[in-house]
């Protein structure tokens, strides 16, 4: 579990995130929505640690994780995974090494033993035979799967996506939905993922937190955001002329 | 401000930077790598610049000292103490700062704008001791070795362009690079190289590490890397030839 408290955060005098307060389940699909420019990514670079908060709490399991020291720290973030939009895959490695970089760094694994967790990984998330492939030989929701692959080798208590499906096709975004939902419940994850795809709302949300310029607008299941009369979420949910059509259908 | 800004975060990336590995066996494999990219790849466009140089102050001592007062072994004699003295570690420095500083700035810049940089540090990784501690040290071991290579082909070239162009006997160049030797030129050029490579690995690296934005950011990242490192070798060229030779 994850316990927001009150955070905020600014920029060069400008608050982008602001008072901020959310629980992230454990075993559950956190999701945090919002327009391009919200805040998402700020805020979820912020409950990694990758900013440093202005004020609030960051609670990991009731350890506060925004007042440990650089090397608990360090300690916290091999519970953490994270799949950020790009993937972030390391270039000079292959597939089979970027998987293995973190069992390298953090096992006392031998060579066989890291070839055969980063195997598992990789076929857990449906890649066989690219092993020995570069990031920029694979397509974009390859790279997307090894990072989770990445992500996953040492089993992590926490695992936080970066608009996961961003720039790919309607299909594939929703197979790579569908694996973090699967992984999630598979390793008992607390994951939360920043998104503005409505589809992977509907596909994976099982908690959803709206944010509108920086703020909190809105909390709550997948089921009740159709119901909600904040007008700000109306307007994000049916921003397109699909949405509103079915919108109208259905009533 | 801005000025006391950088210098701090400088040396707060090198605190970073200059502390215990995770695992010295990947410590080691990177240094090698490192060794590789930045030492070996440098060796051939030393060796050519080398070559050339130590031709051309030859060539141009022989011009300049055109005169029977002047005996011709002085050619030899000053094109090694050129060699030894500047070329071979403060002219061979600002070419590796070129070289080696924009492959280090950009190479870094990149893995920060794609957020790889993020992604060792969400890992739980130091990522600035694992990028650029292997780049220190390897830069730091093999330069040495590039100045003392650039020392013997530099005096290879010489002597070919002597010999060839008919300035001078091939006894009285071998004649002139032995004379009146001083075998300490040698450690202060060395010395010179070691803190030269160390001010072109940390500073690129930290305009790399600090990089952000784009392909164009990381660009100028580059460019302010290859300035400021060599701006910072002529500074430092003058301190220690005066705290060195003085």
């Amino acid at each position: 579990m994850i316990e927001i408290q009150n955070i905020s955060k600014s920029f060069d005098g400008i608050e982008v995130i602001k008072d901020i307060n959310i629980v992230f389940e454990k075993g559950k699909t956190n999701l945090i929505i919002g327009q391009s420019g919200s805040g998402k990514t700020v805020l979820l670079k912020s409950i990694v640690g990758l900013h440093d908060i202005d004020k609030g709490n960051i609670l990991y399991d009731d350890i506060v994780f925004n007042t440990l020291d650089f090397e608990d720290k360090k300690q916290m973030r091999q519970k953490m995974g994270m799949l950020f939009q790009g993937g972030a895959l390391f270039d000079s490695n292959t597939v089979e090494e970027n998987v293995m970089f973190p069992l390298d760094m953090f096992t006392n694994m031998n060579f066989d033993e890291k070839r055969d967790r980063a195997n598992e990984c990789l076929k857990r998330v449906n890649i066989v035979n690219a092993n020995h492939l570069y990031p920029d030989e694979i397509s974009g929701g390859m790279k997307k799967r090894v990072a989770i692959a990445r992500a996953i080798a040492l089993n992590p208590k926490y695992l936080f996506c970066d608009e996961p499906n961003s720039g790919l096709d309607p299909k594939t975004a929703i197979l790579i939905d569908n694996l973090i939902k699967e992984i999630t419940v598979e390793y008992d994850m607390t994951t939360v993922v920043n998104t503005h795809d409505m589809n992977s709302v509907m596909e994976i949300g099982d908690k959803v937190m709206f944010i509108h310029n920086g703020e909190k607008w809105w909390e709550g299941t997948r089921d009740e955001i159709f119901n909600t009369e904040n007008e700000e979420l109306n307007n994000f949910i049916f921003a397109s002329k699909l949405s509103r059509k079915i919108r109208d259908l259905e009533k | 401000m801005n000025l006391f800004f950088h210098i701090g975060r400088y040396f707060l990336l090198l605190k970073k930077v200059f502390t215990k590995p995770e695992k010295f066996k990947i410590f080691y494999k990177e240094t090698i790598n490192e060794i590789d990219k930045l030492g070996i790849n440098s060796i051939s466009i030393v060796a050519i610049i080398s070559v050339f140089m130590g031709a051309v102050i030859t060539i141009q001592t022989a011009y300049n000292t055109e005169s029977p007062i002047y005996p011709a072994y002085l050619i030899g004699l000053t094109a090694r103490d050129t060699l030894l003295l500047e070329f071979s570690s403060t002219i061979v420095a600002l070419i590796l700062a070129g070289k080696i500083g924009s492959n280090i700035s950009s190479e870094i810049g990149s893995m920060r704008v794609t957020e790889q940089i993020d992604a060792l540090e969400i890992m739980g990784v130091n990522s600035a001791n694992y990028l650029i501690l292997p780049k220190i040290t390897a830069a730091v071991l093999f330069a040495p070795f590039l100045t003392l290579m650039s020392m013997v082909i530099g005096l290879f070239g010489g002597w070919i362009a002597g010999i060839s162009t008919g300035v001078m006997t091939s006894q009285q160049y071998i004649y002139g690079i032995q004379y009146a030797f001083i075998p300490y030129y040698i450690t202060y050029s060395l010395i010179k190289i070691v803190i030269f490579v160390f001010l072109i690995t940390t500073i690129s690296s930290y305009h790399g590490y600090y990089s952000y934005g784009g392909a164009l950011d990381v660009g100028r990242s580059s460019t302010k890397a290859v300035v400021h490192s060599s701006i910072f070798i002529l500074l430092f060229n003058v301190i220690l030839t005066q705290l060195l030779l003085s």
